[in-house]
């Protein structure tokens, strides 16, 4: 089958891979028909998750249709058009019992902090991922949720992790009616974070970033205030102005490792790999909350320390959340939301490539060629 | 609707006045007591305080190397069977094991480890015959076709520093020889 295939930092490629087989009794076999790059791929793509092993395969948001099930699946059928959420989670253990999906303890061998997630370095359990014809799916019968036949296959997709993580983010924040909520980062996950904090109640939403057409696009879609923090000279004396010298009532990093905006952050975090990332935005967010406020936390980091200014937290009695984005829990939600046309996930998307030009994809993605938003690539069957 | 702390001769994009009551959706999900929230609201539930108790799913056969961290006391009911440890970067993965996560003995030589295993990524393509296409690979089609003047300007500046490397490391044997 063809399959993305990673080769060193910012060097992919698609070749020729065996197919998936059934491992275990509760595994399904997919044929891919969509599957995103996710920001979050960025970090494995530029070599700074930790165990990414030349050789695998990407791609943690899948949709596809069931080819294969093992002896113990009673919920899916060969045929069925599932959408796959990007945390593999068995359903038994203490933390799959508190839904919470992405902490699952029997997905991961290799890393205890994290579950096991698809294609996502072999710190995430060492599975394939879906940027490929066919992927094998373990637990099949917890997360895979059959496609209802109202919904637009690239909305679908979306569904596997952009819109929860997106969505979880703002529930995190715990925003109360008439919050100001700030968002750092246009991706994707901020977008989507952006539009979600209105279903809470928001009074006022800001985004932060430093790509325009990002930022035009999230004026637009979220609705949101959004400022260029080039132009703004100190982002969080900014903030401070713009809430009458307070803070912010929920600040959200939406963007992880890669941030850019501080030198120091930079290099320790970019440039040597030093600390599991730049934090700026983490560090801009727990320094424009208010005191007493709440920071949510969905930007993806390494494992190691991070430089953040954790005696701000202290002193101004944060709340700090985080996790990875619980998809099956927010699924039965987000689908209502979908139907209704409260968000509308697809609008997103900028740009359908070819599996066979995945590289191009990911250069397009990642130095944000060609106004790109959100790539989704699509197999050759999947075309026809 | 602009922001008077905002210099408005230098700002690119204009923003729009938002009324939130008009805009679809708000605040269909406010809820006074989603706090404590996610994922925090779930705790308390019976099974919270048994440890490691729960029925595990059954066991995926271990038919390839799996590294486990030592912060658990076995493989998990599933795992990835990509690209098992390998080469001298499979030997540096296997010592990184021996320490937890809590520690950079773990995290410092995998990181070491991955990026020996680019070298012998590249040194595998050419034993099976296969030139790999280093350009290709880096996607600067996309680049080519979207950002020409950029990459034009990035080669050229490599292009410059490799020439006043060279230069300097020239003049600086010619020193060495008189």
């Amino acid at each position: 089958m063809l399959a993305m295939n990673y080769r060193g930092p910012r060097r992919v490629r698609i070749d020729q891979k065996p197919e998936p087989e059934i491992l275990h009794p509760q595994d399904a076999i997919v044929r891919v028909t969509r599957s995103c790059i996710c920001g979050s791929d960025l970090h494995l793509y530029n070599g700074s998750v930790p165990d990414t092993r030349v050789g695998m395969t990407f791609g943690h948001e899948i949709c596809g249709i069931v080819e294969e099930v093992g002896q113990g699946v009673e919920k899916l059928k060969t045929g069925d058009h599932v959408l796959v959420p990007f945390n593999i989670a068995c359903g038994k253990c203490v933390f799959c019992q508190q839904e919470m999906y992405g902490n699952c303890h029997e997905s991961n061998p290799e890393a205890t902090a994290v579950g096991g997630i698809y294609g996502y370095s072999h710190t995430a359990g060492g599975y394939d991922g879906g940027q490929a014809e066919y992927v094998r799916v373990p637990y099949a019968d917890v997360s895979p949720t059959i496609i209802p036949e109202w919904m637009d296959l690239d909305d679908a997709v979306m569904m596997t992790d952009v819109v929860p993580t997106g969505y979880q983010a703002a529930e995190m924040g715990g925003i109360q009616p008439g919050d100001t909520v700030v968002v750092f980062g246009a991706g994707p996950v901020g977008i989507m974070a952006a539009r979600c904090a209105w279903l809470f109640g928001a009074g006022r939403v800001i985004v932060i970033d430093h790509v325009d057409y990002r930022l035009e696009f999230v004026r637009d879609y979220a609705p949101a205030e959004v400022y260029n923090y080039k132009e703004l000279g100190d982002v969080v004396v900014f903030l401070k102005k713009t809430t009458d010298w307070i803070g912010a009532d929920v600040c959200i990093d939406a963007v992880g490792a890669e941030a850019t905006g501080r030198v120091m952050q930079t290099l320790l975090g970019k440039q040597l790999h030093l600390m599991g990332g730049a934090a700026t935005a983490l560090q801009w967010a727990i320094n424009g909350v208010r005191k007493g406020g709440v920071v949510s936390v969905v930007g993806v980091y390494g494992p190691i320390g991070t430089l953040v200014p954790i005696g701000n937290v202290v002193n101004k009695g944060l709340t700090l959340r985080g996790n990875q984005a619980s998809v099956k829990r927010l699924l039965p939600r987000l689908m209502e939301h979908v139907r209704n046309g409260i968000i509308d996930p697809k609008a997103l998307i900028t740009h359908r490539i070819p599996l066979e030009e995945v590289a191009e994809g990911y250069r397009m993605f990642s130095a944000k060629l060609d106004n790109c938003i959100k790539p989704v690539l699509i197999p050759p069957r999947a075309r026809s | 609707m602009e922001n008077e702390f905002v210099d408005l001769e230098t700002r690119k994009i204009e923003n729009k006045p938002i009324d939130p009551s008009q805009v679809k959706g708000w605040g269909v999900d406010a809820d006074p007591e989603n706090d404590p929230t996610y994922p925090m609201r779930m705790r308390g539930s019976k099974d919270e305080h048994a440890g490691y108790s729960w029925e595990r799913p059954p066991p995926q056969p271990i038919d390839v190397e799996v590294l486990h961290s030592n912060e658990r006391p076995n493989v998990s009911s599933t795992f990835g069977t990509s690209t098992p440890p390998a080469g001298l970067s499979g030997m540096i993965r296997r010592r990184a094991f021996n320490f937890s996560e809590n520690s950079y003995g773990h995290w410092v030589p995998l990181m070491l480890a991955d990026r020996i295993g680019m070298v012998e990524g590249v040194v595998s393509d050419l034993a099976h015959g296969h030139v790999p296409n280093i350009f290709g690979e880096m996607g600067l089609k996309a680049e080519w076709k979207h950002n020409r003047t950029g990459l034009l300007m990035k080669i050229g500046a490599g292009a410059l520093v490799t020439a006043a490397v060279i230069t300097v490391v020239r003049s600086r044997r010619q020193d060495s020889d008189e």
